[in-house]
This record gives structure tokens, sequence and C-alpha cells, in this order.
């Protein structure tokens, strides 16, 4: 077997990228929620607030540190594996991830210390104000890197000159076609991952009878919020979807499994698609549904993977697979939802041990979501980074040789290895440490501490 | 059309120079914290850096990124010919970054972890320096791309940047030491400051020798007439702050060993500008060649001149929250 430095490098990228959204996917919600926590406490001044904010800051600042180090590989991975995409994208593509870092990673960066470490030495509405500005940063991040994978997705404002592409108009690069779907569907998702998290927490310490308070609070408010972000996001869904209709039809053919332009399309529940007889083997359909739910009309013509040249089609097993693990995955957070909210008008929604063990159940459901989205979304638009105009194949780096990437694809799966399951253990066992009843108070007004300060502040640097 | 490469090469320039300094202390307080004798010092030396690593990292991504920005066809011809040690430093930077709280929350596996930071600093120090080692001997390009092996940077010349660049962040490591601590802790920090002081000093002498003799554009830029009149004070500069920073290690100031380690740098960086001016892939493009059309440029310029100089406010203030030396009950404890 020959190793290709493409195959690998493309395995590289789904590593250290499938690795890196989930954390992302819990450290953009878990900020605005530390946010609002301390803001809560800001204006109420009611302890309470402060323990389960301390508490979330302690595992955001594990996943935050993991997330930094895996994000600083992301850009470097299209130096060094995918040269000629950088070559031909850097004009474009370069000053979002560059405003990304301006707006986004020194604003997180600076107040990170501030906010894990500055409790005691400044004032209270400075620790809010730097809870308010990561939890910004995250967003921040995340509106200018979905931006760039959105640009990639459906490419618009720009010019191609000697096969390199040039800026014409930054409006359309940046608000392009996708991109306000896949910002609200993605932000959306992040926040309702957090939430499943919040409420796993929650529904385990009030069945251990631990924190019983403060769990109550995070169950109670949890369970809210996922009540209107759930529906909101299965709405969002459909929008993003019509949208991949509209503007990357072959796409969506890959995740529809479908072969044939036609109107009157079925839903295919379940089929192995089978790329080289141009067929689905062992299909479930369910006759109009397909043109009804894509299309929003019983009429309505639904792409086929016939329309595009052999070359040009994503493999559709995957994205197929993908989309429908995600589909599932947010019925069920819909159901759940759904019975939290049933319990809530029943006055049970403490005390309902099955309910508080499907919510520990459920706990990482989000994270297998947002992967299958993004492996849907990712894999759906192949064979192209830039879609329609720039083929994967002609993205890598040239000078790479099989062994080179097989060697660097082996240490990001080690470090990987060791690092996220050791994170993942922290993490859990910081999470069953609970909430100590005192926590770290804030200090005097005037923000200096008030115990003695041990050096004199002429020898700061 | 207003040309941008002049004040972008000073923004990037700059950019790489804050990443140099600032990571630079942090990776080298993470060098020196595997001499430290006992497990109290090695907590204050890493709650010394543990609130403000994290913004000296977000440095590198946008020394990456602004060189993708700026000069993408560099960036494109650069990064695959330091494929190896741009994955091996990543990777060491995963190790030490993660180690900062798995460290202090996972009191079975610490001293694990504790390597895991001492090593990943150094790791990632020495693959830096491999990376300015071949960025200064230049790689084989044809048309747009790099066109050698990826082992290509892997040269004697190369690992001796390297261990410069080790030496020369454990000085900046001391330097940061000696003003946020005190007593035994200090006492370490001005010990292995002096010998890695050293280590610069010859490490860096023989790179200076050898990158002339090596390359004779070099050569001619800093020896001949009248260059050679124009440039000297670098190297006068430099042996002064040598001199300076010898005295200061040996002496009672807090911080003129940080001072003057930070102005041996600026020195260093300098001098490397000038033997490469104004090329950005050496012997093969300029910083011209490799620059990204005006409209990219201008349009990443207008944020940035506006935000750069809020980050280095704002990053200035959370230095002064955490001003002082390094108190036990602040950080991990």
């Amino acid at each position: 077997m020959t190793l290709d430095p493409l195959l690998l490098s493309r395995l590289q990228f789904f590593w250290v990228i499938a690795f890196h959204i989930i954390l992302p996917a819990f450290t953009v919600g878990i900020a605005s929620y530390i946010a609002l926590l301390e803001g809560i406490y800001f204006a109420s001044g009611r302890e309470i607030y402060l323990r389960i904010s301390a508490f979330w800051t302690r595992i955001f600042a594990i996943a935050f540190g993991m997330g930094v180090v895996s994000g600083v590989v992301m850009p470097f991975q299209f130096g060094t594996n995918w040269s000629r995409f950088s070559d031909a994208t850097a004009n474009i593509i370069s000053p979002l991830l560059g405003y990304e870092g301006l707006t986004a990673f020194f604003l997180e960066a600076a107040f990170l210390g501030v906010l894990l470490f500055g409790r005691k030495l400044v004032p209270r509405w400075a620790h809010f104000f730097a809870a308010v500005m990561v939890a910004g940063g995250t967003l921040f991040s995340s509106f200018w890197i979905l931006a760039t994978n959105s640009w990639m997705q459906t490419p618009a404002g720009y010019t191609i000159k000697d096969g390199r592409f040039f800026p014409a108009d930054w409006f359309a690069i940046i608000f392009n076609p996708s991109f306000p779907y896949r910002l609200a569907h993605t932000v959306t998702g992040f926040y309702i991952t957090t939430g499943f998290v919040v409420l796993a927490a929650a529904a385990w310490f009030l069945r251990k009878q631990r924190c019983v308070e403060e769990a109550r609070i995070m169950l109670s408010t949890t369970a809210w919020l996922l009540t209107m972000l759930v529906p909101l996001q299965i709405a969002l869904g459909d929008l993003h979807g019509l949208n991949t209709l509209k503007y990357q039809p072959a796409k969506l053919a890959a995740i529809e499994a479908h072969w044939n332009r036609e109107a009157h399309a079925p839903l295919t529940l379940f089929a192995i698609p089978d790329m080289t007889n141009e067929t689905n083997r062992y299909a479930i359909e369910v006759p109009e549904l397909g043109s009804l739910i894509l299309t929003h009309s019983a009429g309505g013509v639904v792409p086929g993977l016939k329309d595009y040249p052999r070359d040009q089609r994503a493999p559709a097993i995957v994205p197929f697979f993908a989309f429908r693990i995600m589909v599932g995955l947010g019925l069920v957070m819909l159901g759940v939802a759904l019975l939290g909210l049933w319990l809530r008008i029943r006055k049970r929604l403490y005390d309902s041990d099955w309910f508080l063990r499907l919510c520990t159940f459920t706990g990482p459901i989000g994270f297998l979501a947002v992967i299958a989205g993004w492996t849907t979304t990712e894999v759906g638009r192949q064979p192209w980074t830039v879609y329609g105009l720039m083929r994967t194949a002609d993205s890598v780096t040239p000078s790479l040789t099989g062994l080179d990437v097989a060697i660097s694809l082996a240490g990001y799966m080690i470090v990987y290895l060791v690092m996220f399951p050791s994170g993942f253990i922290l993490i859990r066992s910081v999470m069953r440490k609970g909430m100590p009843a005192e926590a770290e108070k804030a200090p005097v007004e005037g923000g200096r501490p008030s115990a003695p300060v041990v050096a004199p502040p002429e020898a700061a640097p | 059309m207003i040309d941008f490469v002049p004040l972008w090469t000073l923004i990037l320039g700059l950019g790489v120079f804050f990443y140099v300094l600032l990571d630079g202390f942090d990776l080298g307080c993470g060098i020196l914290y595997g001499f430290a004798p006992d497990t109290a010092s090695r907590n204050l030396i890493m709650n010394s850096i543990a609130p403000i690593w994290d913004g000296n990292e977000t440095w590198l991504v946008l020394g990456g990124v602004g060189l993708m920005a700026a000069f993408p066809l560099a960036f494109a011809i650069i990064m695959p010919a330091v494929y190896f040690p741009i994955l091996v430093m990543l990777l060491a930077l995963v190790f030490r970054g993660v180690a900062f709280e798995f460290r202090f929350r996972d009191a079975e596996r610490r001293t694990f972890w504790d390597h895991g930071f001492h090593y990943g600093s150094l790791v990632a120090t020495f693959a830096q320096g491999i990376v300015l080692g071949a960025f200064i001997q230049g790689f084989t390009v044809e048309g747009r791309h790099f066109a050698g092996s990826s082992f290509d940077c892997f040269t004697p010349f190369s690992l001796l940047t390297g261990l410069a660049l080790v030496c020369g962040y454990a000085l900046l490591g001391a330097g940061w030491l000696i003003v946020k601590t005190e007593g035994a802790l200090q006492a370490m920090a001005r010990r292995y400051g002096r010998w890695f002081f050293l280590g610069t000093l010859v490490s860096v002498g023989i790179v200076s020798i050898w990158t002339p003799l090596m390359d004779v554009d070099i050569a001619h830029r800093w020896f001949l007439t009248p260059n050679i009149y124009f440039l000297s004070p670098v190297p006068v500069i430099t042996a002064v702050l040598a001199v300076v920073e010898w005295r200061a290690l040996n002496g009672r100031s807090e911080i003129l060993p940080f001072a003057a380690a930070m102005g041996l740098f600026a020195m260093s960086y300098l001098g490397i500008a000038i033997s490469l001016w104004p090329m950005i892939v050496p012997h093969h493009f300029t910083l011209w060649q490799a620059a990204s059309s005006p409209d990219t440029q201008a349009f990443l310029l207008v944020g940035t001149l506006f935000l750069l100089p809020v980050i280095l406010m704002y990053t200035a203030w959370s230095y002064w929250v955490f001003r002082g030396k390094v108190r036990s009950d602040i950080g991990y404890h």
C-alpha cells in the first residue's frame, strides 16, 4: 500500500479539527453562561451564583486551555499541509483569520487571566466585565471562523486571476450566502451542547443529593433555555437546508443519497449508497416526504447526484449517515426538552429520578451532534475546498510525501489521545468535587485585596 | 494605490518580536522549571506565568496568520519547508499548555505533567530555533512552491540556532523570575541565568560568524563600505548590552537582567532583519513579490491599526493586575 499525502492530509485535518471543535462547542456556551452568572451575582449579590460561576469557571479553564493549544495547531495546518490552497485563497481568507485573532483571541486571552485568577485583585464590576469580554471573544471567534468556512462553501465577492482568488467585495465575502445560516445554526448548536452538559451535571448532583440548591438553579434555567433553543435549532437547521439546496445542490443530493433529479421525491430513511452503480441498496423510503421537507412543497424538485459528473460527487455514504445521526440526536434532544417542560408543569422537575437519570445520560449528546453536523457539511462539500472552484486534490502541499504526513498524523494521534482523555477525566473529577459551600470571596471595594500584599508595588515590571 | 508593504513589514516584524519576547520568557520559565528544586518553587514559577501565558501564545497565532495575510506566498513556501519543526513545536506546545491546568488538578500524575511542562517548553523552543535557522539558510523553491524535502531543514546550522534559542529563552525566563520572585528561587534564577547567558553568548556568537561565511550576500551587507560604518553600532550596542547583562546577573538589580536580555533579543532580531532585508523567502522572493493584494492589505490594516493599540492596552492592564512578586495565594495552589 502506498501512502497518499492527500488522503493522509485530509485525515490529519479531520483528526485535528474534530477534536478541536468539541472544545469551542462547549467553551462558547459555557463562557456565555459564566458571564450570565457573574452578571446576576454582580446585580443581586447572591453568593449562590458566585458558587455556580466559580464551579463552571474551573471547568471552563481546563476546556479553554485544551481549546487554545488544539486551536493554535489549526492555522498552521493551512500552511504545512494545504500550501496550494493557502497560496490561492490567502488574499481572501487570511484577513478573516487575522480579524479572528485580533478581535477574539487576544480578548479571550487577556481577560481570561483576570477571570480565572483575578477575583481577589480587581473590583467586582471588573471581574464581571472580564467574564463578558471572554464570552464576547468566543462569539467573535465563531463569527470570523465561520465566515471563513462559509466562504469556502459558498464563495462570493471574488475575482480569479492566474488561478488565485482576489477580493472584489468584502461585504459579499464575509456575508456570503451560507454564512448567516451557518453562524446561527452553529452557535445555537454550541449553546445547546453546553446546555446538555450543565443539565447532566445538575441532574447528577440532584440524584446524589449534593449541592442541591445550586443544582436546582442550574437545572431549572437550563431546562428553560433548552425548551426554547432546541425547537429554534430545528427551524434554523431547516433554513440552513434550504440554503444548501439553493447554493450547494450536489451536497444536498449526497446528504439525501438522492440519485435522480425529480419532483415528488421520496425521503430515504435508510440506505447503503452505492457510488459505483449509482444506486441505493437496502433503501427504506417514504414517498413524497423528501420534496416536502427539502423544498417545503410536494411538487418541489430535488436535485440528484447524477446531475453531476462522477468526479464532482461527494462520497454519499458519509454525509448521508452523519446527517441522519445529527437529526436523530436532535430529535432525542427535543424529547428531553419537552419531557422537562411536561415535568415542570406537573411540578416534578427536580424529583423525577428517571428524568434526572436521562439527563445525566444525555450530557455528551450535543458533542456527538456537532461532530455529526460538521462531518455532514465538510464531507458533503467534497471534492472541493472552495466549492465548485478549487478541488481538494489541488490544494495539498506539493512537496509532502506520504511518509511525511504519516509521521505527522501519528504524532497528532498520539498526543491527542493522551491529552483529550486526560482532560476529559480531569473535567469529570472536577465536576464530581462539586461546589464548596465557601466560595472565594470577592474583594472589598477599591479592588485591592484586604490581605497584606507581599511585595511593594514598585517592584512591578 | 498606496504601498502598504513597509507598514505591514513593520507590523508583522513587531508582532513576531512581541511573540519572541513574551512567549520567550514564559517558554524560558518552562525550561528553568526543570531545574527547580522542589514543588513549592515549581508552583511559584508556574503561577508567575499562569495568568498571561495564553495571551503570550496568541502572538504566535497572530504571527502565523499575519504572515499568511500580508505575505501569503512566503507562508505557502516556508510552512511546508519547516513541516517537521512546526509539527514538533505544536505538539510540544500542546503538552506544555495543558500542563498548567492538568498538573494542578491531577495530583496523581503531577510528575508526568511537570515533565510535560518542562520538556514541552524545551522542545518547542528548540523547534522554533530550527525554524529560524532554516529560514536564514533559505529553501529550495520552484515556481510558487517549496520543492525540497521535509527533512531539508535539519542542518548543523539550524540545530545550532535551536540551541541558541533555548539558551536565549532560558535567559529571558531567568530575567522574568528575578523580577517576579524572591529569596532562594530568585538566587537560582540568577545562577542559571548566568549559565544560559554564557550559552547564549557563545551560540549567538558562532551563528553571527557562520552566517556571513555561509552567505556572501549577507557578508557584503555587513562588511562592505559604507555599510560597515552604518551597521557597526549593532554589534557595538550588543556588546555593551552583554556586559550590562553579565553585571546585572551578578549584581542586585531586579529589573536590569530582564531588560538587558530583552535588549539583546532586540539587537539579534535587528541583526537578522538587516541580513535578510528585503527578502521574505531568502534568495527567492522579496517582501513586495510575496505580498498579498493591496485590497487585502488595506482591509486588514484598517482594523489592525485600531485594534492593535487596544490589544496592547488591555494586555498591559492584565499584566498590571498581576504586578509585583508572585503571591502564593493567587493562581494555582
